[in-house]
């Protein structure tokens, strides 16, 4: 098989050389983390003063985790090791309870940032020859821009269409003749589900390749993706916390994704008690960025459980695989792409006077695509009689949540006392999304 | 004169129409008129009763969201063009009527409509200044 590389020299760079260079990385970051008051006084109560203290691996373990409500605590410029006019980006993720995660880069983060991306898609055997169409929402959320920039630098014609319009992704297709996608799998089996309506037929298009991601979805899931659409699907990982899309990707071999480990060191820690696994062991992934200077994140919990390939891939890079993301140590909701913490809605229900405090999360599929519905009980004393009223609070609710979670869920109104009352926000959530 | 009509929320769930009316039939409140506005998501159950006050009191202590709205029983001719003339009082005189429907049973050689006028009071003075005779609150309760 050929084995396409974009770096191949650090891409297949042995591991006592990766890890040299992961060591001297690791200590450029704490050095830039500790001009922010966040790290400043996190490293300095464990005794980390200067890059100086990190003299190997084994002090990694004394730096305490980062976790989002870190992030969120240190909103807006906590966490900001630059000066303001350094920053060229600024990205931004919602929180958990409507504080947002921000992210700043500076010029030479992007560049990493974008080199990283155009690894990741070279390794799936693109090239400059390709027409990728990026599916994948611009704005603040990273997955547009990140795939964006790689895409550009590996020479592809870009179409910058973002996501949703169904009809005018599939008209984009045929006209331009796109062989690459960047999309949620559930999008891509949906886009499928409308060929026939419009006219189409997987053959008639030249499309080779989807990156897909931002979602989990089984093995069952790609090879019906590849087999629907006459395509090879690729596997991707990403958080805005470590830049975005591009930690991980597949290579040729579809055997789950390298990830970069001159860029990130990577751990796999038992949630429980914090300690590292075995390769091989799941458990949640931990990360720390050694390529953004303008916001160092040091051993973030990403809340995502997978493991680590212990044996080598057959092409050669000798960057660990991490497992496809098998579960998640928080209760975050993932609809179509999109993250959503039931705190959020929580939080917007709350602020409604006409619904009383029960409410119920429901999640399931329509089609291909993810359906959320917020269940909420009316307060009997506000209610006269009136359907439009009724009508207008449900539109106000759907767009009060709109406004905090992104995506816009379908609102019910139910009766006092119907939805089941329970404890703890676990079991509000009702997933009926098939595992497979 | 203003009749009390009685609102009744319903979540869109099988059964829920069935156990107002078993539970009003079980305590002898009959139902004179009745209507369904529906949406996608629930329902509101509209109807005339012949005890409101108590089917009210019997609905809200069985968990139903229920509640009192005025409206207005006009007598409508039953023949062809009686509504239409009706409806034309309306219009002529600015009446908007937010929605209405018909009695389940006739009322001599008239019928029975149910009015839910966006102002009751003013609707009324039309209605009496056309002598168009409205049904009393003590005549539902008779029917």
């Amino acid at each position: 098989m050929d084995i396409p590389f974009w770096s191949k020299e650090i891409e297949t760079l042995d591991r006592a050389s990766l890890q040299a260079i992961q060591l001297e990385r690791l200590r450029d970051m704490v050095s830039w983390a500790l001009k922010t008051p966040f790290y400043n006084k996190k490293l300095s109560s464990v005794g980390i003063r200067s890059p100086e203290d990190i003299r190997g691996f084994r002090d990694l373990e004394r730096i305490p985790f980062t976790t989002k409500d870190d992030l969120r605590r240190s909103f807006p410029k906590g966490l900001l090791a630059v000066e303001m006019t350094e920053v060229v980006r600024i990205h931004s993720s919602s929180g958990t309870t409507g504080i947002p995660t921000v992210i700043y880069y500076t010029r030479d983060d992007v560049d990493r940032w974008t080199d990283l991306l155009a690894r990741s898609i070279v390794a799936t055997g693109a090239s400059a020859q390709d027409i990728f169409q990026n599916m994948m929402s611009y704005g603040l959320f990273t997955g547009g821009l990140g795939l964006h920039y790689g895409a550009e630098r590996v020479g592809m014609a870009v179409i910058p269409i973002g996501g949703g319009n169904t009809k005018r992704q599939i008209q984009t297709m045929k006209d331009f003749q796109t062989t690459i996608l960047h999309v949620t799998p559930s999008y891509l089996l949906h886009i499928h589900s409308q060929f026939e309506a419009e006219g189409v037929k997987a053959g008639d298009l030249a499309l080779r390749r989807a990156f897909i991601g931002a979602e989990p979805h089984s093995e069952n899931t790609r090879r019906k993706i590849d087999d629907l659409l006459h395509i090879q699907a690729f596997n991707s990982y990403g958080l805005s916390e470590l830049n975005g899309p591009g930690v991980a990707f597949e290579c040729v071999c579809r055997k789950d994704m390298h990830l970069w480990e001159d860029a990130y060191i990577v751990e796999i820690i038992d949630p429980t008690t914090g300690r590292n696994v075995e390769d091989g062991q799941e458990g949640e992934v931990v990360l720390t960025n050694l390529i953004r200077r303008a916001m160092p994140i040091l051993r973030y919990r990403t809340r995502d459980l997978a493991f680590l390939h212990p044996e080598p891939c057959e092409c050669g890079r000798t960057h660990r695989r991490l497992s496809r993301i098998l579960g998640r140590t928080d209760d975050m909701l993932i609809i179509n792409g999109v993250n959503v913490f039931p705190s959020q809605i929580e939080e917007k229900i709350m602020k409604v006077p006409e619904v009383a405090t029960n409410y119920q999360i429901h999640v399931d599929k329509k089609g291909a695509l993810d359906r959320l519905t917020v269940k909420v009980e009316i307060y009997p004393k506000l209610f006269l009689g009136d359907v439009a009223k009724l009508e207008a609070l449900r539109a106000r609710i759907r767009e009060e949540l709109r406004s905090s979670i992104v995506i816009s869920p379908n609102v019910e109104l139910h009766e006092p006392g119907s939805l089941p009352v329970s404890e703890g926000k676990a079991k509000r959530v009702v997933d009926e999304r098939p595992k497979d | 004169m203003k009749i009390t009509q009685i609102s009744v929320f319903l979540e869109n769930r099988k059964g829920r129409l069935y156990d107002v009316c078993s539970l009003l039939g079980a305590h002898h409140v009959n139902i004179r008129a009745l209507t369904i506005a529906e949406t996608e998501s629930f329902g509101v159950l509209r109807m005339v009763v012949d005890k409101c006050d108590a089917a009210v009191k019997l609905l809200r202590e069985h968990g139903f969201v229920a509640n009192f709205t005025d409206v207005v029983a006009v007598e409508v001719p039953d023949t062809p063009g009686g509504l239409a003339a009706v409806l034309k009082v309306f219009a002529d005189n600015d009446v908007n009527v937010e929605y209405m429907y018909g009695f389940v049973e006739k009322h001599s050689d008239k019928a029975l409509l149910v009015f839910r006028f966006e102002d009751t009071d003013v609707a009324q003075q039309v209605l009496a200044k056309h002598s168009i005779s409205i049904v009393t609150k003590q005549e539902i309760e008779g029917l």
